[in-house]
Formats: C-alpha cells, structure tokens, sequence
C-alpha cells in the first residue's frame, strides 16, 4: 500500500500512518477485520486507453464484492517499447498489459522483476484478447488498395510507426513478411521442413526485398501506434495505415464512418498481447496488492471482461461471452501466430529488430 | 544617480531615423510584422479557443473540472513553486559572483549556467534517467529507501529545474555588471552589513530584471513538456502535468478536452505577457527617472 508516487505533495501517507498507529492499539482488541486500500497502477500500450478506461471499474467493483478491498487503477499507456523501457528504469507499474510478448521478456531479462515463465501464468500465453493488423484507407478506397502487394504500387504512401520502438509497428512488419512467405511457399508448413530448404529460402529473400520496398513509401515514422493514427487520421498523411484491428475499428467509430474504410487482406497476423503481473514492484506493496494484481489479470478472462474487450474491437479469446453484434463485426480472414512462423518474439526480436538486424538493413530513410 | 550610469544611457531619440525617409519602407516592414504576428501568434490562439468550445462551454467546464485535469493543475503549480524559488536565489548568487567577482574559472561557470538553453531538453531528461532510474547509477539505491526519483514527483522537479536554470542569473548578470558595484561599496564603507546592503542597495535595483527573469522563468517551468515528458512516467493523476495531460487527451482523440486544456496554459501564457509588459514599463520609468 505504500505509492503515492508525489510523497511531497500529499500528507497522506503520514496521516495515515498515524491514523493505523492509533487504530493498531484499538485492533488488538477488537477483531474487525479492515477492508485495505490497494493502488495498482497499470503500464500499458497506446491503443488500450478505451478499453482499461471501462474495465477498471468493472474490476474495482467486482473486487469490493469479493474481498471488500477498495482498489483503485492508475494508468500510463505509450508506445509498447517505451514503457518496457520505463518499467526497466524504475516506473513502479504493478502489471504490465503491453503489445507482445518481447517487450515483458526485455523487462524480465533485464531487471528480474516479471517471472521468466510469466506467459505460462494465464490462459492462452497470458494473452486475454487477441487482434491483427488490417489496412485503414481513405472512404471509398481512392487508390484501390486490396492486398499487401498493393501497397508498394507507385505513388501509394503506407503509414505505419517505427518498430524499434512500437509493438504495433513490429506486428505490422511481420504481418507483411508473413504474407509474403505464403504467397511464395503456397503452405507455412514448408518452413519447418528441410526438403524444402532452397525455397523457403528464396521466399525469405523475396520478403526481405517486399518489405524493404514497403518502407520506401512510409514518408514518417511515429514512435508509437496512436501517433501514426493521428498522423493518418488528424494530419490527412498517407493513403493507407497499416493498423492495429482495434484502432482501425476505433478511428473509423471515433472520428467519423464517413472518412475512411478497412481493408481486410488475404493473410496477417494473430495478435497476442500479453499480460502479466511485475511481481517486483507489487511485492514492496504487501500481499494484498499482490492478490488484487494477480485477481485484476485474471479477472479479464472473465465473461464480462471478454464481452468488454470485444466491445472495444478485441478479438476476444472466449467468445461465447461476447455480444454476437459485436463478433459479427471481426472479418474471417487467415491469420498466422508469431510462434507458427518465427518461433518466438525473442527470435523474432533478435532476427528482426536488434542492433544491426534485418530492419536495420533494409530501412535507409 | 552616478555618472557612469549616464554615459551608458542609450542616446535620446533626435533626428530622424534612417527608414523615416523612405515611407513605403516604413509601411511595409510594419505590415510584414503584422502579418507574422497574426500568423503565428494571434491566428493558433485563436484556433486554440476555437477548438476548445467546438463542443460547447458545458464540455469545456467538464475538461477544465476533470480531477485528472484538477491533479495536473496541482502537479504542475507544485512544480513552478518549487523550482521557481530555488533558481531565483541560485540565479541571484550566480549572478553576484559572476559580476562582482573577479576568480578563475568565471567564464566557465558562465557558459555553464547557459548549458541548459543548448541541450535538448529531450537529453536533459535521458541524463536524469541515466543517473536517477533504477538501472542508472544512484537510482537504485534511493528507490531501495523509498524515495522514488525518475517517474515521480522529485524527477519532475529535477527536470524542470534543470531547464529552468538559466532564467533569472542570465536576467541579472548584465543588468548587475552594468550597474557597477560603487554604491555597493560605498555602503560597506559607511559600516552597513552585507546583509543591510543586499536588502537596501542591490535587491531594489536590480528588482525590476529579477522580476523579468521570475516571470520567464515560471512561464517555462509551467509549460516545459519534453525533459518531464521523459521522467514522469505518463501516470494519470499522479505525475501528468498540464502539458503532458495536454498529449494524453489529444491521443485519446478527446481533441475539446485537449484544448480546453491548452487554454489554461494559454491563459497562463497571456498572463505572464501581460505581467511582463507592466514589468518592462517600471522597469523603463526606473531608468528614465535614474537618468533625470
């Protein structure tokens, strides 16, 4: 329960201390059992504003039902890396809700405050709700974009942010690599298998060389989702945003039906933003903030909070709690996991996005 | 007042100046200021007001009422309370050492004192992690006895103050060598304490540029937005600031909300102008009496 992070500001803290002082010679004789006060305070990526905005409540209330702890949920959201990053230099986030699974491994790696073995500690690798990436263009499809190979025509411009420091812009550099090993392998099972090594390696090349191309027309590179969409959204940049599923449903909802459609294509990619509890910071807040951490993520594999998060344009993972309007709205489309494909996000990281790996090759502004 | 005082007065105003004689020269150099004034000053303001009641004036007291926007308002006066008070005495020491001393190392601690109006304050605030984060160097150690720097409020104030240095000294320091220190001296001479003399020599006359350099100094503290945005963390009622409350509204495409916000610091902004003009004025009558 410690937290206020404004120590100067508010005498509370001491008021309170002083006040438990006083109620501690009074507890020894009595037996009333005090409901705690716990403060969590959840680091989280851009586009889940909306959604944590509906489900805090909904858990605090539920919570108070079950224990009569009064728990109370601060936010922070930016670009996924960034508040890895964050968390690593010290914000006290007591769970982390990010975009993919690399940026709660860098926090484990580097600080040891999350548990290696954190995507085992909630059903479906601790990703309560998945999504994908689809296109956002302009109403009615000015430039006639259908399909990944249509972003890279001439005089197209793709808006998507830089995936060094943007989970959702390494979902869309994937998204298009996946694309293009199944337009050239025909089956994703031919990755895995040695027969078919030459051409699996052609196909490697052949996405090496499309995506290079696909960010020869991205004229500005934001650092987090929520500002390529207002790049594409506020500032009228770009002719298609390569965007997350939820913020695409979003801007059009939001900002007016009438200004922009979505393009679902052929093949992308499943999703998974993961959770899990950074048991290093919540510890120092005794175990009833453990419990409430712990009760907060699992608590969105609840109905309700599926049904919340499919309101809010997730793909939620149960989906017999959603409301049937609300899944109507998801497009059948073929996805593929990172998992499936790259093995996992901490090779996919590696191969990837590092220091010196394929993007930095093959993105020269 | 002391003659050198008015050698250094700029000449009184005769004759006529070079562009007089040319009058079109005259109207168009007016107009073109206008019309950069109006363009980049008067036409955002106006476009700031204009948004922040396109949804009316009962969504603009929701905005300016939200106790997110309330605790942002709160943070940010603690922070200007703070930092104001500390750089305006380290501004006066700095600026009494430097003009009225002479010791090595003077022009260094000069450029020093400028060092933060040359760093971005992006930097600035990266320095504070690299030395205060929990991976940095002391970071841990003051986050192990619950003190909390980066991402809390003490980083806030850290960062603030850091851009905010200059302010006030850079306001003295040529005001206070212009002045000379003989009644300063002459003071001392005639058994005043230096405490009596600060009080009673120096602080009324250089308190009109001391204002000045308060006045800058807050208005900068209040709106600093890129070495905070690095320290704070992002937490909603807990170390957002005005402008960083600014952005996240923006982002949450509640766009009258964000600007309904931006007028406060707007209002701010204004204030300080207004403040300021008053501030020049005495300043000038200060002069001109000084001078008669």
């Amino acid at each position: 329960m410690q937290t206020s992070r404004l120590g100067l500001l508010s005498g509370k803290p001491v008021f309170s201390t002083l006040l438990l002082g006083a109620l501690g010679v009074t507890s020894l004789t009595s037996t009333f059992a005090q409901a705690e006060e716990i403060q969590l305070l959840n680091a989280s990526y851009d586009p889940t504003r909306e959604l944590y905005q509906d489900y805090n409540p909904l858990f605090s209330q539920w919570y108070k039902q079950q224990t009569g702890d009064d728990v109370t949920i601060e936010q922070s959201h930016g670009g996924s890396g960034k508040q890895a990053r964050s968390v690593i230099d010290g914000l006290p986030a007591d769970v982390v809700t990010l975009a993919l699974g690399y940026d709660i491994d860098a926090i484990a790696d580097r600080t040891g405050k999350v548990a290696e073995d954190w995507q085992s500690a909630f059903p479906h690798h601790s990703a309560p709700y998945t999504s994908t990436i689809v296109f956002l263009v302009r109403k009615g499809n000015p430039k006639g974009i259908q399909d990944w190979d249509d972003l890279t025509r001439d005089g197209v411009e793709v808006i998507t942010p830089n995936p060094k420091t943007s989970g959702g812009a390494r979902w869309n550099f994937l998204a298009a690599w996946i694309y293009v090993l199944k337009r050239e392998l025909g089956d994703l099972g031919k990755l895995d298998d040695p027969q078919y090594a030459d051409e699996v390696k052609a196909a490697k090349a052949a996405a090496e060389t499309y995506v290079g191309n696909l960010y020869r027309h991205v004229p500005v590179l934001d650092s987090g989702a929520r500002g390529a969409t207002n790049t594409f959204v506020q500032r009228g940049l770009g002719d298609v945003l390569l965007a997350w599923e939820n913020e695409a449903f979003l801007a059009t909802q939001e900002l007016g039906k009438d200004q922009f459609d979505i393009v679902v294509p052929s093949v992308s990619i499943l999703a998974e933003p993961p959770v899990a509890v950074v048991e290093g910071n919540v510890k120092n807040k005794g175990e009833a903030a453990e419990k409430a951490a712990h009760a907060y993520l699992e608590h969105l594999y609840s109905p309700e909070a599926q049904a919340l998060a499919a309101a809010h344009y997730y793909r939620p993972v149960d989906p017999e709690a959603a409301h049937p309007q609300d899944l109507a709205r998801f497009p059948d489309l073929e996805l593929h996991s990172v998992n499936e494909v790259f093995g996992s996000w901490r090779d996919a990281q590696k191969t990837y996005f590092d220091d010196g790996g394929v993007f930095d090759q093959i993105y020269q502004p | 007042m002391s003659t050198t005082q008015n050698i250094l007065r700029p000449a009184p105003r005769t004759g006529t100046a070079p562009t007089e004689s040319i009058p079109w020269v005259r109207y168009a150099l007016s107009a073109l200021a206008l019309l950069i004034i109006a363009l980049f000053l008067i036409l955002p303001l106006v476009a700031v007001l204009f948004e922040a009641f396109r949804e009316g004036v009962g969504a603009y007291v929701d905005a300016i009422t939200d106790p997110y926007t309330g605790h942002a308002i709160l943070l940010t006066l603690i922070t200007a309370l703070t930092c104001v008070p500390l750089n305006t005495l380290f501004g006066i020491a700095a600026a009494w050492c430097i003009a009225r001393f002479q010791f090595p190392g003077r022009s260094l601690l000069t450029t020093l004192i400028d060092l933060p109006f040359s760093v971005s304050p992006v930097i600035a605030g990266l320095v504070f992690i690299l030395i205060f984060g929990s991976q940095g160097w002391f970071g841990g150690w003051f986050a192990a006895h619950g003190f909390p720097i980066i991402f809390a409020l003490p980083g806030i104030v850290l960062a603030t103050m850091f851009v905010t240095l200059p302010f006030v000294a850079r306001e003295l320091i040529p005001l206070m060598q212009e002045q000379g220190s003989e009644q300063e001296e002459a003071s001392i001479m005639l058994g005043a304490s230096a405490w009596r003399m600060f009080w009673t020599i120096t602080l009324p006359r250089i308190k009109w540029g001391l204002l000045y350099g308060v006045i800058l100094c807050n208005a900068r503290a209040m709106g600093e937005f890129g070495a905070v945005s690095v320290v704070s963390g992002h937490i909603r009622g807990a170390t957002n600031t005005l402008p960083l409350h600014v952005e996240i509204l923006y982002n949450e495409y509640q766009f009258s909300a964000a600007f309904a916000v931006a007028t406060l610091l707007a209002g701010l902004a204004i204030v300080t102008l207004i403040i300021k003009s008053i501030v020049e004025w005495r300043q000038q009558r200060q002069w001109e009496n000084a001078s008669s």
